[in-house]
């Protein structure tokens, strides 16, 4: 449990503790101007260069039906990544199937009820799912703590009940036939460039000046008002962000399945995000990918077990959150720096 | 603007007029009025829970008052969100100090350093914050060539998490800055660090309240004291002067807080 | 007509009361939301029709030990869980979601679903109050709820323990100066809340089936009971309760059945423009403005 101290105050019989060092090269390669041979630059390059490799190849070597799964994935993936990054916020949120769901509806109105092209219909989606969302939520923007994460958890709770009860936009059947993607390539290979754009650019933009201030609000929201900047903007704006991405994601699935229903907004777009995230280590987007990468293709393996997956989904999160908070991306990026041994603990001088 | 016959050396820069403010039926603040000249420090001092830092929220809007007004250089400010208030130049620091742990001293003042009035003051650009944070920190007393500066937050002693906190009003470059408690919990030999930058601040020509508990302290730098209890002002004037009143002398007896 | 929305209002009321009130003790209390709340809700009603159907033990005996039994998985949800990520609201949050999810879906796996799942009724029949005929267990659902409501406000008001959760809530660090240990407080609040959520089914899930939907319906009805009361508040639980029982049956008349669920998320949004700290809501943090 106590993996990311260093010290060794339990373990009082070993007398021993373990000690981490920064590797050299991780020290020297820190600062770019330090490289000094291909060793050091590949093993700056190297760890970017995985996903980037990885989605670019994988669409070509699979079978087709793992193509699906790699698609699932990459979906949720970004859905995750979409999540970490409101979490970095301070929006803790339970319902990330509201943006999807919205975002899937709009794709699916814009096909079925104006008929316009995919290639007009998922942008739209993506920028009225993300408006949608973020109006809807802007009275909870004020709050502090777990506001955020009921209504959230309510929102698309209510939007399947409603459109269960009105019948519009398709009532239960939902809107079929839509129109789909030309190909089979488009489809894999737009998924994985978001994929790509989303974790480099939210990576790069929560380090920048920018992303500084968005965790700012996270962790002293009132210093952050009181340097004169409005949070509630600010907040709107990477509402709108993390909402918009998601809306991409219903409305791309929208397409690939020809559909757009009331499933659009089933706590599985909700709780396999978070699961992702958090079992992949929040906070560094890297860890989504990896998180989502593990878990849809494990959860391929379990389908046999039907909706117990849901259940597992729910105590791997438990279990994560509880026992290893840091995730499995942060303890294999600390294995990749820095090397551990054990030394002997002498009694305190 | 009734007494204008006074107004012998500096303008009025904040006139605080009947500020109530209560929670439930407990009231916090009742009727507070006083006013500040520009380049002035005033030190806000009184027992505890007799309403400072309401006082303090209230004039930077982190509270809305319940009755009363708030005029900060002739505009009337009562209301106002808080970043408003910021943007017109009042910075304030917070009692607990709460810095950006993970990050290092500097990029704690990358914040401030992003906000619009910064911009604005610039003529439209930010220039090198980095940079510039780091001359900021070394006005409040961050040696400069030293690690302390790029160090994390988290791990800073509390003398200089004080100073970061002061290192952000400087930042905002706030004509009014309000430092709640900013000498609590510090030792002598920090404090005698500390006071030099707020004389400093004077000199500069700007204007200061200071929340205080820690009266000897205050009292040497402070032009004048306005006293609260209970929620009321219950005397104002010179720092000698208002301790020697009866009704201070009997908010303060029997209160541990006399002498920090 | 009128008779009718009056009296059926009134229940259904009372029923969000009772849902709302463990939720909302936990969270004045502790400040633990304990999103897995609806799920200890439907867990106490299998766990009753397993002792009653399965392990044929009388009714009131079988609701007796469902109370203890929910009430003490609430503590162990604590001292497993919750002690853990305490004070990390993110963790939070998640922690007490996912272990609600996995029991709500493992309810579903288990295939505890069908007509076969319904507690009984305290005792059958019903009564003419005016021209409107109400049964006895809504009438069971009123005086306990009621009981319930002002019991709890004597229990925190007038007794060691109801006053030492009143402290904690009010200023942690004092009542543990005050040599109250707010773990075992807070512990016992969760505890409390979902022995609360168990009462709640026992005496409400007769009028219907036990289904593991209930369990996401009763945290939505809770929590919304709770954000327009104001989170922390007894008193504002039991007005909010009457604004969102009456507004839902009423639209419920003129409209149409579905819109029981709309006039909450609209109540909810609405609360939280005009009066983020809800009705009665004492909390200074929201009140300030961040």
């Amino acid at each position: 449990m106590q993996q990311t101290m260093p010290t060794a105050a339990g373990a009082a019989p070993a007398r021993r503790r373990k000690e981490r060092i920064d590797r050299g090269i991780k020290a020297r390669s820190d600062d770019v101007f330090a490289l000094t041979s291909y060793r050091e630059m590949l093993y700056v390059a190297i760890p970017p260069a995985i996903p980037v490799v990885l989605l670019l190849v994988l669409p070509l070597i699979l079978p087709i039906y793992w193509q699906k799964v790699l698609l699932s994935a990459a979906v949720f993936a970004v859905l995750a990544m979409s999540w970490d990054f409101l979490a970095s916020v301070g929006m803790v949120s339970l319902g990330q199937a509201l943006f999807f769901g919205v975002g899937a509806y709009v794709a699916g109105i814009l096909d079925h009820y104006l008929g316009l092209p995919v290639w007009l219909s998922i942008p739209l989606g993506t920028l009225f799912g993300g408006l949608i969302c973020t109006v809807l939520l802007l009275p909870v923007l004020r709050l502090r703590g777990i506001y955020f994460a009921m209504v959230t958890l309510v929102l698309p709770l209510m939007f399947e009940r409603i459109i269960e009860a009105t019948g519009l936009l398709g009532g239960t059947e939902g809107l079929t036939g839509l129109t789909s993607f030309p190909n089979p390539w488009i489809e894999l290979y737009l998924i994985g460039t978001v994929v790509l754009l989303t974790l480099f650019g939210f990576r790069r933009l929560m380090t920048s000046d920018y992303g500084l201030v968005l965790k700012g609000i996270r962790d002293n929201d009132r210093s952050v008002m009181s340097a004169g900047l409005n949070i509630y903007w600010y907040k709107a704006q990477a509402l709108f962000i993390g909402g918009a991405i998601c809306a991409f994601c219903g409305a791309y699935m929208t397409h690939v399945q020809m559909f757009v229903g009331m499933p659009a907004f089933a706590l599985d777009y909700s709780i396999l995000p978070i699961a992702t995230a958090v079992v992949g280590g929040m906070g560094t987007f890297a860890g989504s990918v990896l998180g989502a990468f593990l878990l849809v293709p494990l959860s391929e393996f379990l389908r046999g077990v039907g909706g117990w997956r849901t259940v597992l989904y729910a105590l791997s999160l438990v279990g994560f959150i509880v026992l290893l908070p840091e995730g499995i991306f942060h303890y294999v990026r600390r294995k990749y720096h820095q090397f551990e041994r054990w030394v002997g603990v002498e009694a305190s001088s | 603007m009734a007494d204008n016959q006074q107004n012998r050396e500096k303008p009025i820069l904040l006139r605080v007029d009947g500020l109530s403010k209560s929670f439930g039926g407990v009231h916090a603040v009742v009727g507070v009025s006083f006013e500040l000249r520009r380049n002035e420090l005033l030190g806000i001092i009184g027992p505890n829970g007799s309403g400072k830092t309401t006082l303090v929220n209230l004039i930077t809007g982190f509270l809305r008052p319940d009755a009363g007004r708030v005029i900060y250089g002739g505009r009337d400010i009562t209301g106002w969100m808080p970043y408003r208030i910021a943007r017109l130049g009042i910075a304030r620091t917070f009692q607990m100090v709460k810095p950006f742990p993970a990050l290092p001293a500097f990029k704690n003042l990358v914040i401030p350093l992003f906000s619009p009035r910064v911009k604005s003051l610039a003529g439209g650009r930010y220039g090198d914050r980095d940079s510039v944070a780091k001359d900021l920190l070394e006005d409040v007393g961050f040696e400069r060539e030293s690690s302390v500066t790029y160090k994390a937050a988290g791990s800073l002693p509390h003398g200089y998490l004080k100073r970061l906190e002061l290192a952000k009003c400087l930042a905002l470059r706030a004509d009014l800055i309000i430092l709640d408690e900013l000498f609590s919990g510090l030792s002598i030999a920090e404090l005698a660090g500390i006071v030099p930058i707020i004389e400093k601040l004077m000199v500069e020509g700007k204007t200061v309240i200071m929340i205080e508990h820690r009266l000897r302290e205050l009292f040497r730098i402070a032009d004048r004291v306005v006293v609260l209890n209970f929620g009321r002002a219950i005397a104002e004037g010179k720092p000698a002067e208002v301790m020697e009143k009866d009704e201070v002398k009997k908010a303060y007896l029997g209160s541990e807080e006399e002498e920090g | 007509m009128l008779e009718v929305t009056i009296i059926y209002g009134f229940v259904n009321s009372v029923i969000l009361a009772l849902v709302a009130l463990g939720f909302g003790l936990t969270f004045g209390i502790s400040g633990v939301s304990n999103f897995a709340y609806g799920a200890l809700y439907v867990l106490a009603g299998y766990v009753v029709w397993i002792f009653i159907n399965k392990l044929h033990i009388p009714f009131v005996v079988a609701a007796c030990l469902g109370v203890v039994l929910t009430a003490f998985l609430g503590a162990v949800l604590y001292r497993f869980v919750l002690l853990r990520v305490r004070g990390l609201v993110l963790s939070e949050v998640i922690a007490t979601f996912g272990v609600g999810l996995a029991i709500l879906e493992l309810f579903r796996c288990l295939g505890f679903t069908g007509f076969e799942y319904t507690l009984p009724v305290f005792t059958d029949g019903s009564i003419l109050i005016g021209n409107t005929y109400i049964d006895h267990q809504r009438l069971w659902i009123v005086g306990i709820g009621v009981t319930l409501a002002v019991g709890l406000y004597f229990f925190t008001h007038h007794t060691k323990l109801g006053l030492a959760f009143r402290g904690i809530a009010q200023d942690e660090r004092t009542a543990l100066s005050l040599g109250i240990n707010s773990d075992k407080i807070a512990e016992i609040s969760v505890a409390f809340g979902a022995g609360l959520a168990a009462l709640a089914a026992i005496v409400i899930l007769p009028r219907g089936l036990i289904s593991v939907n209930e369990g996401y319906d009763v945290l939505i009805n809770a929590m919304a009971v709770c954000i327009i009361g104001g989170l922390g508040s007894t008193v504002g639980v039991v007005a909010a309760a009457f604004v969102i029982g009456y507004a839902q049956i009423i639209s419920e008349a003129l409209v149409g059945p579905h819109w029981k669920m709309i006039v909450s998320l609209i109540a909810i949004l609405v609360i939280l423009v005009v009066k983020p700290s809800g009705l009665f809501g004492k909390q200074k943090e929201l009140e300030e403005r961040i």
